[in-house]
C-alpha cells in the first residue's frame, strides 16, 4: 500500500512515514517498558501500585546529572552509579512507608505511596531546587541512516541500553535462584515463607531492581530532551503504569509489550496531528483496558474462591 | 435524633453563620477571611461526598475532581451564556455530574479495589483532557469572566444541606445496605443486597454533590483553568487526603479536616514549599499508625456528648 | 409433583476448568426438613451451597425453589425467594454493631424511599423502629439479646456463629443453608444449637439443610441425608441408613479398609 505524496524536495511515502514514526514510538516506549517493568514487579509480589515508582525515574535522573557534572564520570559508569543509588532509595522507601503496612488495607497503601511520590518531589524540588536543568551531553548528536530512515544515536542508545537491561532481567528471573525466589513470592507468600525464603529480603530485592530500571530510563530520557525537572517522574510515572496494566500488570513480559504498545501510540497520535490529546491517549487505553480487559493483554484472570 | 437535638443543632448552625456575618459588618472578619470560610464550606461538600463512595460504600474512587469539574464548568458555561439563576445553574452542576458518576459507575465498578481506583483516576483525567481540548469553556486558555455569585451564606448553606442528607442516607437502610457493601460484599449480596445498584448510587450522589461543590467554586474564583492541580488528579489527591486524614466513615472527621486543611495553607503561605513537605509526612504518618484516619468510623452527636457531661446513658443512634 | 417450599436441585453440574466439583447431583428437599449434606472434605458441599445461592456459575442443571428456577440468579434475587444462608468462614459484617448486621438483612423488606429516608419522614421513623424490633426478637431467639450495641467482630466465635443464623433469619427464609454451624463448638454449644435448630423448623416452619463434619449432631438432628463423594451424590436417606451405607463408610475412610 504505497500512497506517494510529493513535498517539496523530498517525495515521502506513507510507508517511510510509518516506519520512521515507529522507529521513534519504539524508542519511547522502550523507556515506558524499563519503567513499566518496575510497576509490574512490584504489583507482581506485594500487589501495591506504587505511585512513587515514578519518582525513583526522576531521581535516577538527577543522579546520573550529578554523577557526570560533579563526579565527572563518564556515561556508563555514571548510569551504574545513578541505578545503585535508586535502587537504595526503593529500597528504604520500601521498607520505611511499604514494609508497616503490609497487612493493612489496600487504601491505606496506596495514600502511603502517594504521600511518597509527594514527598519525593518536593523533597527533589527543595533540594535540586525547581527549574530545569540542562542534562549533559554525554554523546554528540549524530544521525544514522538506516535504509530510508534514520535513527539517532541516542535513540540507537535507548535500544541498546533498554534490550541488554531486559535480557539481564529475563537471565535473572528465569535462571537464578534469586529470580525463582522472586516467582514463587509473588506466586504464593505464604507457601514461599514456609519454603525458608526470606520474603523481605525478595521483596528489596525486587524494589532495588525496579528502581534500577527507572534510574536508567531517567538518565535515558534526560540525555534524549536535555533537560530534567522535579515533575519529570508525574507524567511518564502515570503512562508507565497504564502501560503495564496494558500488558497486565504483575506479568513481566506484559511490561514490555504495554510499554512499546504505549509508546507506538503515543507517537502516533502526536504525528497525526493532535498533541494536546498526547496525554490522553494514555488514560484513554487504559479506560479501553480496564473494560474490555482488566487483566491485559498477557495476564490472566483470578477467581474468588468464597 | 430526636427533636431537640435538632433544635439545638440548628439554632448552633444558625448562630455561627450571624457570628460570621456580625464579625464581617463590624469589620473584624475581611473579605479575604470570608473568602477563606467560604472556600472551607466548598471542600467540607467534597469530602463528605467523597468520604460516602470511600468511606460508606468501601469503593476507591480517586477521581472525583472529575465530577468537581463537570459541575464547575457546566455551570459557568450556564451562568455566563445563558444568564441562568444561581441556584439552577448549581442544581444543574450538580446533575451532570450525577449523571457522569452515573456513566463512569456503571461500568467501572465491575473492577475491584486497585483497578477501580486507576479507573477513576482515567476518567477524571478524561474529563480534565475533554475540557481541556472544549474551545467553548475556555480551552488551554481558561475559562475567565464567571460571575462572583458564591456568597458565604450560600456555601454555608450547601455544606449544611450536603452533611445532612449524606448523615440520614448513612443513617437508613440505603446507607446501611452501604455498609455492608464495604464490609462484605458477597454476604450483603446473600442477604439481598445488590451491591451493584447501591455502589452506584453511592457514585452518583457523592457525583452530585462534588458538582454543586464545583459550582459554587467557579462563581467564587471567577477563573478556572484545566490543570491538574484544579480539576485534575492533582485535586482528587486533595481531597483523598483532606478525607483519609479526617477518617474514612466518619462525616465529623471529614468537616474537621476540610476546615483544618484548608486553613492551614493559607496560614503557611509564606511556607508554602514546606508545606508540600509536611503535608506527606503527615499523611505517611497517620498512615502508618491510623490507616483509617484520625477518626474513621466515629461521629460526633449532641447525644453523645450530652452523654460525656451527663454521665447517664443516652439513646445514642451511632452506626 | 412439586408442592410449595420444595427445594428440587436437578442433575446439577459445576465446573471449574477442567474440574468438576459437582457432578449430576439430584435431590429434593420437602418443605420443613430438617436435612444434612455430609460427605468428606472437598467433596463440593459448599460447592453445592454456592450454587443454590448463586455464588458460584452453574454449568449445566436445574435448581429450583417454591417452582421457580432460580439456577444462575444473582445472589440478592435468590435472597428474596427465601433461600438464606450462612457461611463457613463466618461473614458477619466486623465493624458493625451486632444490631446493624441485622437490621440489613431486612434490606428487602423495606418500604420506604431513600427520599423518606433523607427527609426522615414518619413513615420512615415507623419503619426503622419495626426493623429494630424485629432484630431484637431474632436475637431473643438466638440468647444474644444483651450483645446487640457489641461490635460483631468482637464477639467470641460461637457467639459470632449464633449472630450469623439470627442475621439469616431476619431474611424470614423459608428454607435455610447452614455451613459447619458446630464448627469450633463444645458439646454443650453444639446441644443448644442442635435445639435452636429444631426450634426454628417447629415454630418457624423452616426447612433446613446443614453442612456438617460433627456426626453426632448430624445423626441426633436430621431427618434426612445426602451424602457427596468427589462431587457426586453416592447416597441418600434416613440417617439408619446412611450409617451403615457401605460406599458412604469407604468415602469417609478412604476404600483402603476394605
Amino acid at each position: 500500500m504505497t500512497k506517494s505524496i510529493p513535498l517539496e524536495g523530498d517525495a515521502m511515502a506513507w510507508h517511510i512515514i510509518a516506519l520512521q514514526q515507529l522507529i521513534n514510538g519504539l524508542a519511547l516506549g522502550s523507556v515506558y517498558a524499563l519503567i513499566a517493568l518496575g510497576y509490574t514487579m512490584v504489583y507482581g509480589i506485594i500487589r501495591l501500585i506504587n505511585f512513587a515508582h515514578g519518582d525513583i525515574y526522576m531521581l535516577g535522573a538527577y543522579f546520573g546529572f550529578y554523577a557526570i557534572t560533579m563526579l565527572k564520570l563518564p556515561l556508563v559508569p555514571a548510569m551504574i552509579v545513578s541505578m545503585a543509588a535508586a535502587a537504595v532509595v526503593g529500597v528504604l522507601l520500601e521498607r520505611i512507608a511499604y514494609k508497616p503496612l503490609r497487612n493493612s488495607s489496600r487504601i491505606a497503601v496506596l495514600i502511603t505511596a502517594i504521600g511518597a511520590s509527594l514527598l519525593l518531589q518536593s523533597t527533589a524540588q527543595l533540594v535540586f531546587g525547581a527549574s530545569f536543568k540542562p542534562f549533559p551531553q554525554a554523546m554528540a548528536f549524530r544521525r544514522i541512516q538506516l535504509g530510508p530512515v534514520f535513527m539517532t544515536n541516542r535513540q540507537l542508545l535507548i535500544f541498546g541500553v533498554a534490550v541488554l537491561l531486559m535480557v539481564i532481567l529475563h537471565v535473572i528471573v528465569q535462571y537464578t535462584k534469586l529470580g525463582k525466589a522472586m516467582r514463587a513470592v509473588s506466586m504464593d507468600k505464604e507457601a514461599a515463607l514456609l519454603m525458608g525464603i526470606n520474603v523481605d529480603r525478595i521483596i528489596s530485592a525486587t524494589f532495588a531492581i525496579g528502581s534500577a530500571l527507572a534510574a536508567a530510563a531517567g538518565i535515558l530520557v534526560g540525555m534524549y530532551y536535555n533537560r530534567i525537572d522535579p515533575y519529570m517522574g508525574m507524567m511518564p510515572g502515570l503512562k508507565a503504569f497504564v502501560a503495564a496494566v496494558l500488558g497486565g500488570i504483575g506479568v513481566v513480559p506484559g511490561a514490555v509489550l504495554g510499554g512499546l504498545l504505549m509508546g507506538v501510540a503515543e507517537n502516533m497520535v502526536v504525528t497525526l496531528g493532535s498533541s494536546t490529546l498526547r496525554d490522553a491517549v494514555a488514560f484513554a487505553i487504559l479506560i479501553v483496558v480496564l473494560l474490555f480487559r482488566p487483566n491485559g493483554l498477557l495476564g490472566k484472570k483470578g477467581i474468588e474462591k468464597v | 435524633m430526636n427533636k431537640l437535638t435538632s433544635l439545638i443543632s440548628g439554632a448552633i448552625l444558625l448562630f455561627i453563620y450571624l457570628l460570621v456575618q456580625l464579625l464581617e459588618r463590624q469589620g473584624i472578619l475581611l473579605a479575604y477571611h470570608v473568602q477563606i470560610l467560604s472556600l472551607c464550606c466548598i471542600n467540607i461538600i467534597l469530602v463528605v461526598s467523597l468520604n460516602l463512595i470511600n468511606g460508606f460504600t468501601g469503593q476507591f474512587s480517586i477521581g472525583h475532581a472529575g465530577f468537581f469539574a463537570i459541575g464547575a464548568y457546566a455551570s459557568a458555561y450556564l451562568t455566563v451564556t445563558w444568564q441562568v439563576p444561581f441556584i439552577f445553574a448549581i442544581i444543574c452542576g450538580g446533575i451532570l455530574a450525577g449523571i457522569a458518576g452515573l456513566a463512569v459507575g456503571l461500568p467501572a465498578l465491575r473492577l475491584r479495589g486497585d483497578y477501580l481506583a486507576i479507573a477513576t483516576l482515567g476518567f477524571g483525567e478524561i474529563i480534565r483532557v475533554i475540557i481541556l481540548n472544549t474551545d467553548a469553556v475556555g480551552g488551554a486558555r481558561g475559562f475567565s469572566g464567571i460571575p462572583k455569585y458564591t456568597t458565604f451564606g450560600l456555601a454555608y448553606l450547601t455544606a449544611i444541606i450536603t452533611v445532612v442528607v449524606i448523615r440520614n442516607f448513612v443513617n437508613s437502610d440505603y446507607g446501611r445496605a452501604c455498609l455492608a457493601v464495604r464490609e462484605d460484599e458477597i454476604a450483603a449480596e446473600s442477604l439481598g443486597v445488590n451491591s451493584t445498584y447501591f455502589k452506584v448510587l453511592a457514585f452518583t450522589i457523592g457525583a452530585f454533590f462534588a458538582g454543586a461543590a464545583g459550582t459554587l467554586f467557579s462563581h467564587y474564583l471567577q477563573y478556572m483553568a484545566p490543570t491538574p492541580s484544579q480539576i485534575g488528579f492533582v485535586k482528587s489527591i486533595d481531597i483523598l487526603i483532606m478525607l483519609v486524614l479526617g477518617g474514612l466513615g466518619s462525616i465529623t472527621g471529614s468537616v474537621i479536616a476540610a476546615i483544618v486543611l484548608t486553613v492551614i495553607p493559607e496560614l503557611l503561605r509564606g511556607f508554602a514549599e514546606y508545606r508540600m513537605i509536611i503535608y506527606p509526612i503527615l499523611l505517611i504518618l497517620v498512615m502508618l499508625y491510623r490507616p483509617s484516619g484520625l477518626l474513621a468510623g466515629q461521629e460526633f452527636s449532641l447525644a453523645s456528648l450530652a452523654q460525656l457531661f451527663k454521665g447517664a446513658k443516652a439513646h445514642g443512634n451511632h452506626s | 409433583m412439586a408442592t410449595t417450599a420444595e427445594l428440587m436441585v436437578d442433575n446439577l453440574c459445576v465446573q471449574f476448568g477442567g474440574l468438576k466439583a459437582v457432578d449430576q447431583v439430584c435431590f429434593s428437599l420437602k418443605p420443613q426438613t430438617l436435612a444434612g449434606l455430609i460427605g468428606p472434605n472437598g467433596a463440593g458441599k459448599t460447592t453445592v451451597f454456592n450454587a443454590l445461592t448463586g455464588l458460584c456459575p452453574v454449568s449445566s442443571g436445574q435448581i429450583s425453589f417454591c417452582e421457580k428456577q432460580l439456577t444462575n440468579e444473582p445472589p440478592h434475587t435468590i435472597a428474596r425467594h427465601g433461600i438464606a444462608r450462612t457461611f463457613q468462614n463466618i461473614r458477619l459484617f466486623n465493624n458493625l454493631t451486632v444490631l446493624d448486621n441485622l437490621r440489613i438483612a431486612y434490606h428487602q423488606n423495606r418500604q420506604y424511599s431513600l427520599l423518606c429516608g433523607i427527609f426522615r419522614s414518619p413513615r420512615f421513623k415507623r419503619e426503622e423502629a419495626q426493623i429494630t424490633a424485629k432484630a431484637r426478637e431474632a436475637l431473643d431467639l438466638v440468647g444474644l439479646a444483651d450483645k446487640s450495641e457489641h461490635i460483631a467482630g468482637s464477639l467470641p466465635y460461637g457467639e459470632q456463629r449464633r449472630v450469623e443464623i439470627a442475621r439469616a433469619l431476619m431474611l424470614s427464609p423459608k428454607l435455610l443453608l447452614l455451613d459447619e454451624p458446630a464448627a469450633g463448638m463444645n458439646p454443650q454449644e453444639t446441644q443448644t444449637l442442635l435445639e435452636l435448630i429444631r426450634k426454628l423448623r417447629d415454630e418457624l416452619k423452616i426447612t433446613v439443610l446443614l453442612i456438617e463434619h460433627d456426626m453426632k449432631l448430624v445423626m441426633n438432628l436430621c431427618e434426612e441425608l445426602f451424602v457427596l463423594d468427589y462431587g457426586h451424590l453416592i447416597a441418600k436417606g434416613d440417617p439408619k441408613s446412611i450409617q451403615s451405607n457401605e460406599r458412604v463408610v469407604e468415602a469417609y475412610l478412604g476404600g483402603s479398609w476394605a
